[in-house]
């Protein structure tokens, strides 16, 4: 299980990393790899506005068919286009290339209740 | 599989792990004499006095195969090949349920397979799922579907001259929906498609036959960024450019008139196909060509992410199955007549509803409405359509539908249909005994 140590995380394994004034968000290690091959992503458009918790889209395997939750309250300020035609970037480089949403966050001091990377390496690993 | 009904023992153990000495036990709160209350049936019957019996109720019924039948509104009097039941009933198909397992059931699932591609070229479509109850269902979906995929808009525009049953069932499935249904006049281009309309719905034909501009309606609505969903009288689709060629983004159908007998009213089958686009928010089942590990061909359930055995509560639907034996009759029905098979008998059903429709308008008192029509259209009648209906049923001629059924005020209108299977002295016949009744 790859974890990215300037990452937060959710219980419900999304994670979310600072990027300037916004936050990249999108699924960890261990949840593509639970999923198995991803085969479709379907994400908010930009410019709606979510609470922390509240579905941002949806992710598709072989096998599950899974929502994706705001890790914070925010905007949706950018959604990866490249998931649409190829949504393998979510197995191959979940951190990188693989990230779904940039939120524009709303409530700072949510960023501070999601866990560390060692909180949720704990979490997932005890799973 | 084998059945294998419990022993002794078992019920014994299953009665002491719940406690309870005895299976009476089990009925204690229903009061001793209601238990096995006596039904005062009457004697047993020998299988020749049950034949008769039955056959002596069913030669009271009015059937389309022993009268002059212009009855349609929904219901279709088509010609079934002798074909379809022979392959339908074939003990390899006939089964009360669709078995999916692929590694056993390749047949079934070539044939839905099949059945999906001839449909979605019929509708112009790119996909089409296999199945829904019956028409009304299908486009109940459709509407559903488009109403998710919107969003904020909560707004869903339904033509006035929808089949009356069908925006019932539209109504109890939105029955606990926060939703705005706006009626429009005539074509869809009359629907005043905004930015709060999550879909506007074209009939095609509509209710009274008539055929509306469906190209125009699909500009707007999708101007206004809405779905644009036709419902589509499928053996029309034979001479008319399909729906997909005209816009539409979900096309629905009633299957009956493929292939299917009008059996009072079901089952029949509910069709349904999308563009590529919207192919993951579509409900029910979609097999799919797939390869085994051997290269060889093979089917199989395909983005199945959609349904409920994957998705649970937020499964695309949960209230929709596959029609399997009618969907399996219209596949075979498709199959035999083929893209010029189907051609000719739409352009029958499109001569003979012409020729009655003009014979008729020269009866005194009788005129009929203006406008495009395919195979269905409205008289208007010197005396109450109702008593038409009524008077002519008795000499065995079905002239159709007293509009009256559906709306009070509609009283002297008469929806007439003639299909490939209306012969030209029927429909004579029809004409001499309308010229009679008013009498």
């Amino acid at each position: 299980m790859k974890i990215d140590a300037k990452a937060r995380y959710r219980s419900s394994h999304e994670y979310a990393r600072k990027e300037g004034n916004l936050l990249v968000a999108g699924i960890s290690d261990h949840a593509q790899e639970s999923l198995g091959d991803i085969v479709f992503v379907e994400l908010a458009e930009v410019g709606k506005v979510l609470k922390q918790g509240e579905a941002f889209g949806v992710v598709e395997s072989v096998k599950a068919a899974s929502d994706l939750y705001m890790p914070v309250s925010g905007k949706i300020a950018a959604v990866n286009e490249a998931l649409q035609g190829d949504p393998a970037l979510v197995n191959r480089d979940c951190y990188g290339e693989g990230w779904m949403v940039k939120i524009e966050p709303t409530v700072a001091s949510e960023w501070d209740g999601l866990m560390d990377a060692a909180a949720y390496e704990k979490e997932a690993g005890a799973h | 599989m084998p059945f294998i009904a419990n022993s002794d023992a078992d019920r014994k153990a299953m009665l002491a792990a719940i406690g309870v000495k005895s299976v009476e036990e089990l009925f204690a709160d229903i009061p001793e004499a209601k238990r096995f209350p006596k039904l005062d049936l009457p004697k047993g019957l020998s299988e020749l006095e049950v034949t008769r019996e039955i056959e002596a109720m069913a030669a009271k019924n009015v059937t389309a195969s022993t009268c002059a039948w212009f009855l349609g509104a929904g219901s279709y009097n088509h010609f079934i090949p002798a074909a379809v039941g022979a392959l339908a009933s074939r003990g390899e198909f006939l089964t009360a349920y669709t078995p999916y397992q692929p590694e056993v059931s390749q047949g079934t699932l070539q044939a839905i397979f099949e059945y999906q591609s001839m449909a979605a070229e019929l509708f112009g479509m790119e996909v089409v799922n296999a199945s829904h109850y019956d028409g009304a269902t299908a486009l109940a979906e459709a509407v559903l579907m488009a109403y998710n995929h919107g969003g904020e808009r909560k707004k869903v525009f339904l033509p006035e001259a929808l089949h009356p049953e069908y925006r019932g069932v539209i109504e109890t499935y939105f029955a606990a929906f926060d939703v705005q249904f706006v009626a429009y006049e005539g074509g869809p281009a009359n629907a005043a498609a905004d930015s709060a309309t999550s879909c506007v719905v074209a009939s095609y034909p509509d209710f009274h036959g008539q055929i509306h501009d469906i190209k125009a309606g699909a500009d707007k609505a999708h101007a206004a960024g809405a779905l644009y969903i036709v419902h589509v009288d499928p053996i029309m689709c034979g001479i008319l450019k399909s729906p997909g060629e005209l816009g539409a983004d979900i096309v629905t159908a009633e299957g009956q008139a493929l292939g299917n007998a009008m059996n009072f009213g079901g089952p029949w089958l509910g069709m349904m196909g999308v563009t590529a686009k919207l192919m993951r928010k579509l409900p029910g089942r979609i097999v799919g060509q797939a390869q085994d590990h051997e290269g060889r061909r093979g089917f199989v359930l395909t983005l199945t992410a959609r349904e409920q055995h994957i998705r649970r509560e937020k499964a695309v639907s949960n209230i929709c199955s596959n029609q399997g034996l009618v969907m399996l009759q219209t596949c075979i029905y498709l199959a035999l007549m083929g893209k010029g098979g189907l051609a000719k008998v739409a352009e029958l059903c499109w001569n003979k509803a012409h020729y009655a429709a003009a014979e008729i308008d020269k009866v005194p008192g009788f005129k009929v409405e203006g406008g495009v029509f395919f195979k269905e259209f409205v008289v208007r009648t010197p005396v109450p359509a109702a008593e038409i209906v009524e008077k002519l049923s008795r000499r065995c001629i079905v002239p159709g539908l007293a509009l009256s059924k559906y709306d009070g005020a509609r009283t002297h209108e008469l929806l007439v249909c003639a299909t490939e299977m209306s012969t030209k002295s029927q429909i004579d016949l029809l004409v001499s005994s309308l010229k009679e009744v008013i009498k």
